[in-house]
């Protein structure tokens, strides 16, 4: 879409079924590099879905995902991290035994090296790489104001600081692009306004591209660079914010759930 | 943790050690044979925990791994003459071998269908040992006799002193290693694995590795210390690896602490002594006192012993103005 060449994303006539459900229809849309694109849709749209299909977790039964002009659909679920594809979960997919701290250090793990027996032995790269693990992890930590709770294992926290610990994990591995997953959910007033100057943030300073799937339309339309409609799996609309909110196929399948 | 649990502990570590080394010198020869027994009970529920407490994979079946260490170190030592020491690489590495292959199938059951597959691996191994064909090198159901050490370099200790000792510092060597790798990126990995296998696998840890390796490190654990546990015998046969021995390990780290690396020694003290302790109390029905203590123990201990002790340090060193 952008004159400079390949996206940074491109999904390609995705398509994915379960059973009799078709939650993915010959899905298409790109996402240029240092962009903020919003993924939006009514429940069951298939939002999610196709995270699931970006990050590997699912196998579409169509279509091609190109990274960077790399097909990925190949690639091992492990390996994606390391591509810089980073993402968050709906619903929250922490290691709940783990100190917030350790969470974040997880992060790191694709960008470590040092195996089971370096470990073993205590050898000084391991020490090396650990030191820089966890700068990077409380770096993010402070980034996030998680610094008070770095300690505490994170299954005690409330739902909203759960969600800055995933965003905090899915930064540390550096992504390129980082996929939310309703970021918003759960959140106040408030701490929306605080999520929004953080998204501009992540893109603006840390220079990351961002795919966002919300239902919280104020701050889709009003962070997002263009947006993207899904209904019943297919691309209903593909535009500039304000465009894809007029829409009469986007009003459509809005009316009835939340308002567009 | 901030210096002052780190100085507590190392307090309480240097005390531990010390006491290691006197006890030899104070209690009888049978007991300090017990002890270190015990001690390759300890490297056993070690490798145990790692697999079953940190990366969450249930093994019903580490007794045969524990076999296999002792068959190793007992063949190489009656039928080849290899010295009772060099013996532990040999069965470390062929139990990292064996465990790693059967990881790789296992990678395909969760939970309990694993705990039935390794289930079944405990309950073919005394079999497997009386095996006709196999029976020039295992001795079939008469088992091997091995001979008892003797202390090196004209050290002043006895046979059974020197085997704690020479044991104890196998031990020492197997728990830092072991603390090694489950402090950094590893330890995580497999934590993360128990906790949210997706979401670890998404942060780019390859759980199929993780999971075989952790099998073949574990059973490396628990080979080195059945060949230990046979040269403190100075024994094998068959019926010493039965289910009961599985089960009793699978005890071992519940009741010593789940996904913690001191619950190995408290656990090891625990399998090795208790039973002792229940026969003296009633020489009629000692397994039925032993199982009150169980109950006992997991009533008063939920997160088994050392939870116990990590608590009860907490509330004793802890100051007024605590973060
Ligand atoms: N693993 C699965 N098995 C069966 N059906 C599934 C699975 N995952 C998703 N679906 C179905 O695919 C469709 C799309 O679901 P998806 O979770 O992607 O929606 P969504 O757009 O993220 O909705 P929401 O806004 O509620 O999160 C739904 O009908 C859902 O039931
Ligand atoms: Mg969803």
């Amino acid at each position: 879409m952008s004159a400079e060449g390949t996206p940074l994303l491109s999904v390609r006539n995705v398509s994915i079924r379960f059973g009799g459900i078709v939650a993915l229809d010959g899905v298409s849309f790109d996402v240029a590099a240092g962009t903020i694109a919003g993924l939006i849709g009514p429940n069951g749209a298939g939002k999610t879905t196709l995270f699931n299909c970006l990050s590997r977790l699912y196998r579409p039964t169509g279509g091609a995902i190109l990274f960077e002009g790399m097909p990925i659909l190949a690639t091992p679920r492990h390996r994606i991290a390391a591509l810089g594809l980073g993402r968050t979960f709906q619903n929250l997919a922490l290691f709940r035994s783990m100190s917030v701290l350790d969470n974040v250090r997880i992060g790191a793990h694709c960008r470590m090296r040092q195996g089971f027996l370096a470990h073993a032995l205590a050898l000084p790269a391991v020490r090396r790489e650990e030191e820089a693990a966890r700068a990077a992890a409380a770096e993010l930590v402070a980034l996030l104001d998680l610094q008070p709770v770095a300690d505490v294992p994170v299954a005690a926290l409330p739902f909203g600081t759960q969600k800055r610990v995933e965003l905090a994990r899915a930064l540390v591995t550096r992504p390129k692009l980082l996929l939310l997953d309703e970021p918003a959910g759960g959140l106040n007033h408030e701490e929306v306004d605080q999520l929004r100057s953080l998204i501009r943030d992540i893109r603006d300073r840390i220079g990351v591209t961002v795919l966002l799937v919300e239902h919280h339309m104020s701050l889709v339309m009003s962070v997002s660079d263009k947006v993207v409609a899904l209904n019943f799996g297919r691309v209903i609309a593909d535009g500039p914010p304000a465009a894809v909110q007029a829409d009469p196929d986007v009003v459509r399948a809005y009316l009835g759930t939340e308002a567009a | 943790m901030d210096m002052t649990d780190r100085t507590w502990r190392r307090i309480g570590l240097a005390a531990l050690l010390a006491l290691a080394c006197l006890l030899p010198f104070l209690v009888s020869s049978y007991r300090t044979f017990q002890l270190t027994s015990a001690l390759s009970y300890a490297i056993a529920l070690l490798g145990l925990n790692i697999l079953t407490g940190y990366n969450g994979q249930i093994s019903l079946g580490h007794g045969a791994f524990y076999a296999i260490g002792a068959y190793v170190a007992a063949i190489l030592m009656d039928r080849f003459g290899v010295p009772y020491w060099a013996t532990l690489p040999a069965a470390g590495a062929v139990c990292l071998v064996i465990g790693f292959l059967f990881g790789l199938p296992a990678l395909r059951l969760e939970g309990l269908y694993l705990a039935l597959a390794t289930f079944a691996l405990a309950l073919a191994t005394p079999q497997i040992l009386k095996y006709k064909l196999l029976e020039d090198w295992t001795g079939g159901v008469q088992g091997i006799v091995i001979l008892k050490p003797d202390p090196p370099f004209g050290l002043p200790l006895d046979q059974d002193q020197w085997l704690y000792f020479f044991t104890l510092v196998v031990a020492i060597v197997m728990f830092w290693l072991g603390r090694n790798l489950l402090a950094g990126r590893i330890g995580r990995a497999l934590v993360a694995i128990r906790d949210h296998p997706i979401a670890a696998e998404t942060m780019g840890v390859d759980t199929a590795f993780y999971k075989a390796t952790t099998f073949g490190v574990s059973a490396l654990y628990t080979g080195v210390a059945g060949a230990l546990g046979a040269i403190v015998i100075q024994f094998v046969a068959p019926d010493s690896f039965t289910l009961f021995l599985s089960i009793t390990l699978l005890v071992g780290i519940v009741v010593g602490g789940l996904a913690s690396i001191s619950g190995a020694l408290w656990g090891a003290l625990f399998i090795q002594f208790v039973p002792n302790v229940a026969d003296h109390i009633s020489k009629a029905a000692p397994w039925a006192i032993y199982g009150l203590f169980l109950i006992a123990f997991m009533y008063l201990m939920p997160t088994g012993i050392a939870g116990f002790l990590r608590t009860l340090a907490a509330r004793l060193t802890r100051r007024p103005s605590r973060r």
